[in-house]
């Protein structure tokens, strides 16, 4: 099984992957916190156009999916501010960059192979130069995050008081779209930018539902991530079935458990908390929300 | 009323959102250690008086002080707990670490743990007596609980002014009064001038200095008997309003407050 490892190939494609599922493990936990997570994928169909245009060009299709994700990420934060604004401009821009994609494909009449691989990634297309680049942009984004990490954080759970801190939060919302942008064009040679997607959001979610700290958070996303890729490739190189689709299995098969059972670990203390609540109420069994009829005296008069 | 050493100071204050006027002519002067509770309907420019002076929306016309200074971001003497919705269940935040935000959240870097910090957290947590909490995800905690830990996360910076917004809303009556309590003995053993937006005076009746009423466009301040009268509040709204005081409790009839 481990004897896939002797071709240089599969070592490409283990370390690409390493630094990919890394790099998704972090950014994908700001991401999930931030409500982020149609825009992830939305710049990962956008990243397509931009690698299928490479392609018809014959250049790099990971340059250009840098430029046409880049690109996408400061459009968005121009056009919208409020998060259902920025839905709505995401989708025109995604939809329209995927006709694009579409479009250079048809014109493209070199091997299918190529436009496949774009689309859910391969473990066999890897260079050693592919993994020095993604190890070099790897290594940007790891040193932004670390100077941005606490404020980016802070202002994911407190926009408001972020910015009465001082914190330029709207500059800080359109350079995570950046680092996302980046982290979508080198994930995309190892799972393809149609399942990015399962590395940025599956490991984060999943972690956020067993662990209540950020450090702790994105550590076990981190390591989620890594277990799924390597599992991906060395099951896809022992097999003709691709790593794309066992890494999307593994992420959907860990997640869906962990859902069930980690719901059921907060319903049950929420049930005790209320249980709590009833024994120590001084005559009042309210619960927190308040019912439609507990009027504030001061409101509700004028309409009797 | 003239005040010496106002903490805050507002003269002839007009603030313009999108063209629109939404504070018009506002001139009061609040001192140190004062209880004020701003009342008045949705829309009528409380946020807006509480961004004016976090120097979050600049006025169009007129003047505004706070602790000696033109508002700015950033000021640290001044602790803010926006208004809100609850937090999210799933969020992967301990008590501790949502306080810790207070402390060092807008400072660029990763924020490594330290015994400082947590002593400082520890301390805040249990002025706001939530000690107990400190490692309990945020989003599991009640209503009540929540807004105890946004007062700490406020006061960690060791602020003279604390400005809340709706901090009573979507609490159940045991709660407003626990949280108005923890408001007041804060005030009182820190000696902060306090801002609380509410809709309702009654929870807050005993503890409050004076009020600031905001409808239609004007403002009224003053003691909760000079400002809560049936004459007052008429005149701010521009139509007849009857206001009740029973048992205790005041009334508005006739007004969305």
């Amino acid at each position: 099984m481990f004897a896939v490892f002797q071709y240089p190939f599969i070592q490409n494609a283990f370390m690409a992957g390493s630094l990919v599922a890394i790099t998704t493990g972090m950014l994908g936990y700001f991401l999930v916190t931030r409500g982020l997570t149609f825009a992830g994928h939305a710049l990962s169909n956008i990243g397509f156009a931009g690698a299928a245009g490479a392609v018809l060009l014959g250049v790099s299709p990971v340059a250009g999916l840098l430029v046409s994700t880049v690109g996408a990420a400061v459009a968005i934060s121009v056009l919208g501010r409020e998060i259902r604004e920025r839905d709505v401009a995401i989708g025109v821009i995604m939809t329209f960059t995927l006709g694009l994609g579409i479009l250079f494909l048809s014109l493209y009449h070199g091997y299918a192979e190529q436009a496949y691989s774009i689309l859910f990634g391969t473990i066999v297309g890897i260079s050693r130069s592919d993994v020095w680049v993604t190890a070099g942009l790897s290594a940007g984004l790891m040193v932004v995050l670390a100077l941005v990490g606490r404020p980016l954080l802070f202002s994911s759970f407190d926009p408001e008081l972020a910015e009465a801190r001082g914190l330029p939060v709207r500059l800080l919302g359109s350079l995570f779209l950046v680092l996302v942008a980046v982290t979508v064009s080198i994930a995309m040679q190892v799972i393809g930018v149609l399942l990015v997607f399962a590395l940025l959001v599956g490991p984060p979610a999943t972690a956020l539902r067993l662990v209540h700290r950020p450090a702790s958070a994105i550590g076990l996303s981190i390591i989620l991530g890594l277990a799924y890729t390597w599992l991906g490739i060395i099951l896809a190189a022992n097999s003709t079935w691709p790593v794309s689709f066992y890494i999307t299995t593994l992420a959907f098969g860990i997640y869906l458990p962990v859902r069930y059972l980690a719901k059921y670990r907060v319903d049950k203390q929420a049930r005790r908390e209320r249980g709590f609540h009833l024994q120590s109420a001084t005559g009042s069994l309210e619960n927190e929300r308040p019912s439609a009829d507990t009027a504030r005296p001061m409101k509700g008069l004028h309409h009797a | 009323m003239e005040l010496r050493d106002p903490v805050i100071s507002l003269e002839a204050i007009e603030v313009k959102l999108g063209g629109m006027p939404i504070l018009q002519d506002v001139s009061l002067s609040i001192g140190q250690g004062e209880f004020i509770v701003i009342l008045g309907p949705n829309g009528a420019g409380k946020t807006t008086l509480i961004k004016l002076l976090l120097g979050l929306v600049k006025p169009s016309a007129g003047s505004v002080r706070v602790l000696g200074q033109t508002p700015h971001r950033g000021l640290r003497e001044i602790g803010y707990v926006p208004q809100r919705r609850t937090l999210d269940v799933e969020l992967a935040l301990r008590a501790r670490d949502l306080v810790g935000f207070g402390l060092d959240g807008h400072r660029w870097g990763i924020g490594l743990p330290s015994r400082r910090n947590k002593e400082k957290i520890d301390l805040a947590l249990q002025e706001v007596d939530a000690l107990h909490l400190a490692n309990a995800p945020v989003g599991q905690l009640s209503g009540g609980e929540q807004q105890r830990l946004l007062i700490a996360q406020a006061l960690i910076s060791d602020p003279r002014l604390l400005l809340l917004d709706e901090p009573l809303a979507n609490l159940d009556l045991a709660h407003q009064q626990e949280v108005v309590a923890l408001v007041d003995k804060v005030r009182r053993e820190r000696g902060v001038t306090v801002l609380l937006v509410s809709h309702d005076i009654n929870p807050l009746l005993q503890f409050t200095d004076r009020v600031i009423f905001m409808a239609n466009n004007h403002t009224a301040i003053g003691t909760v008997g000079e400002v809560i009268t049936s004459e007052t509040l008429s005149r701010l709204y521009g139509s007849t309003v009857e206001v009740m005081y029973a048992k205790g409790r005041y009334f508005v009839v006739g007004a969305e407050v």
